[in-house]
């Protein structure tokens, strides 16, 4: 018995040993809501202004805005800009050699990047980058240290400089502070990075609202043809004792 | 005779359909006390369909090539019509096919359906159990993801560790030096034909002896003892319709099990498909952590809780081999008078109930990068799953039984 119950407590111990092990950078949440088509759009808007010029959405086509809101025309006249046709997917003219040359690393593509990231770790990295003038773009994130990536919004946001705090021996980055402003201020930078990182989740599974929706249906026919099935089995088994 | 009845007759004249029909359905009797336990036979079947007939739809705009897989799996979610749902289907149908597995095996375990009359039964059973893990294995590196590519890397790896021959073997398995195009198509190959036919095959041997010798019960007692005076078993009902109107309940239940997590959790919190598996496969950039699927991870963790003899990881592969291969041998391990749990005594009780969560401690650990406090663990729990099949001779002809019934206890 007493081997038992040191059995059970290293089982119980055996999670908290575990998660012990790893410590990971602070995730904004990110503010999703596919239903919204106003923030999808803005998204799309940002994705193509800012994103869509070194990273591609290889598997996403612009005609797929329509399930956004969005009309052909709309879609041609304000996201179109280099003669692509509705039907064709999202490209970028960078070849993968200039951006590993230009970046170090190819810039991913992004169809289905909040699959593999996640909507927080996108918005909280959209919103971390800082001055770092040891690095060759000027730039750095704290999220993703010496990345290759630079800070392509900071029209917007401004310009941040980390602020330091002792913990041992160690320099560490506390927080971010704004050291020139940008366009916009914070908030709205944060807005708007919301509105994008929105629609990359939305553009990483565009099927996933009307998944949903059709779920729902099939749950409800389940339930349905559950009590039809559980009578009939009833009434075929009141024989059976 | 009605024009049926003359076409069935010109039928059963050439082929034996009413026979056959008569055999495995309708004249095929089962005990009358299943309980929840015995659905997962059945929904294992139904999850062999959906898993063959949404493979076929997939394989019509899936490429196999190294450069345009994994567009086009995302091809398939976004314009294929309905190619989301029936990828879902089967990426869905892949882990649900496991859970169902593992409850039939666990059935098994608890009532002693691996027992005389049936070590056949179980040992297609554990065959099929195999050829599942293969497909799986190979089904997994179609995607052409980061995960399915180093993920394949490490488990072909393990076959470089076996003596003399390992590295040949392992280049041989792959096609290449690393896993490559070669390796996608072949595992492909293998993935869509040669390990359903033997899944199929195998699934229709272990029916066959299922119903030759009957099906166990809950009770563990042999229903064919005690006949009437046509010679039906007392305890048995016709398989059709009893059976197939009470499956049909299970099976809208796992429907509406497994249309929750299709519709509304695909990923499964990253269980059933992984965050790091919708990265393109990338040979020159290792992820940081590399784990098998969840079904995989119990013998994942019992391959690291070995430590390697001489650099090598070999021993750990055969531990690995062994944790399986003991399963053929249950029949015979198991020396108890009762087939059921239900008249079991106390030590075989708490065998199994330390195996399982020793079985779900490892799964658990096998998930998590390797640290030495979890290697301790994986060790404690790698043993407790040995002891199980090792000491089952032993512990089971001093444990202490209760008689079981004549009859089915309903």
């Amino acid at each position: 018995m007493k081997r038992l119950k040191n059995f059970l407590f290293l089982l119980a111990a055996a999670p908290v040993a575990a998660f012990a092990a790893g410590a990971t950078v602070h995730l904004d949440k990110a503010p999703v809501n596919l239903t919204d088509h106003d923030s999808l759009q803005r998204g799309a808007r940002m994705f193509v202004n800012y994103c869509l010029n070194c990273h591609s959405a290889g598997s996403m086509r612009y005609s797929r805005l329509q399930d956004i809101g969005l009309t052909e025309d709309q879609i041609k006249d304000n996201l179109l800009f280099a003669g692509e046709k509705p039907g064709e997917t999202m490209k970028v003219g960078m070849t993968k050699a200039d951006g590993k040359a230009w970046f170090g690393a190819t810039p991913p593509d992004l169809s289905v990047i909040a699959r593999s990231r996640g909507a927080d770790w996108l918005y909280t990295y959209l919103r971390s980058f800082y001055r770092d003038d040891t690095r060759a773009t000027g730039w750095n994130n704290t999220v993703f240290d010496k990345v290759g990536m630079p800070h392509v919004m900071w029209t917007l946001q401004g310009e941040m400089a980390p602020v330091h705090k002792k913990v041992g021996e160690h320099e560490v980055i506390e927080r971010l502070e704004l050291v020139k402003p940008g366009s916009v201020t914070l908030a709205e930078y944060d807005a708007m990075v919301g509105d994008l990182v929105n629609y990359l989740v939305w553009m990483g599974e565009p099927a996933q609202v009307q998944r949903k929706q059709l779920g729902v249906i099939v749950l409800i026919f389940l339930a349905v043809f559950f009590v039809v099935a559980y009578y009939l089995k009833k009434e075929f088994w009141k024989d059976i004792h | 005779m009605s024009a049926l009845q003359k076409m069935m007759g010109w039928i059963d004249d050439r082929f034996p359909l009413t026979a056959t029909y008569k055999a495995h359905l309708s004249e095929y009797y089962a005990p009358k006390n299943f309980n929840f336990w015995y659905f997962f036979g059945s929904l294992a079947l139904l999850v062999l369909v959906i898993q063959i007939v949404t493979g076929i739809f997939l394989t019509m705009n899936y490429k196999p090539d190294a450069e345009l897989a994994f567009t086009s799996v995302e091809y398939i979610m976004r314009d294929v019509d309905w190619g989301w749902l029936i990828r879902y289907m089967h990426s869905t149908g892949a882990s649900m096919f496991f859970v169902v597995v593992y409850l039939h095996m666990f059935r098994g375990l608890m009532y002693g359906s691996y027992r005389k009359p049936r070590e056949l039964i179980w040992i297609f059973g554990v065959l099929i159990y195999l050829a599942l893990m293969a497909e799986a294995f190979l089904g997994y590196l179609l995607p052409w993801g980061q995960m399915s590519f180093w993920g394949a890397q490490v488990i072909v790896n393990l076959f470089a560790a076996v003596p003399f021959i390992g590295e040949d073997l392992s280049i041989w398995i792959r096609g290449d030096y690393v896993i490559s195009d070669a390796t996608l198509n072949r595992f492909f190959a293998f993935h869509v034909i040669a390990l359903p036919l033997v899944l199929i095959a195998l699934v229709a041997v272990h029916l066959v002896a299922l119903h030759e010798v009957g099906s166990n019960n809950p009770d563990g007692v042999e229903i064919k003892k005690k006949k009437d005076a046509n010679g039906i078993p007392l305890d048995g009902i016709p398989f059709h319709p009893y059976y197939t109107v009470k499956d049909i309940v299970g099976v809208i239940v796992f429907l509406m099990v497994f249309s929750a997590i299709l519709f509304f959790a695909p990923e499964m919190g990253g269980y059933f498909l992984e965050a790091a598996n919708f990265v393109p496969a990338d040979p020159l950039k290792t992820p940081e952590h590399i784990a098998p699927l969840w079904y995989f991870t119990p013998f994942y963790a019992i391959l690291r809780a070995v430590p390697p003899l001489f650099g090598s990881q070999f021993p750990g592969v055969v531990a690995m081999g062994l944790s399986i291969v003991f399963l053929f041998f249950l029949p015979w391990l198991d020396r108890s008078k009762v087939k059921s749990i239900r008249y079991r005594g106390p030590i075989y009780k708490i065998m199994l109930a330390l195996f399982i969560v020793s079985f779900i401690g490892l799964g658990y650990l096998g998930l998590l990068p390797s640290t030495p406090v979890a290697t301790i663990f994986a060790q404690v729990f790698s043993v407790i799953y040995f002891l199980f099949f090792l000491l089952m001779p032993w512990y089971t002809s001093i444990d202490k039984t209760k008689p079981e019934p004549e009859r089915v206890t309903g």
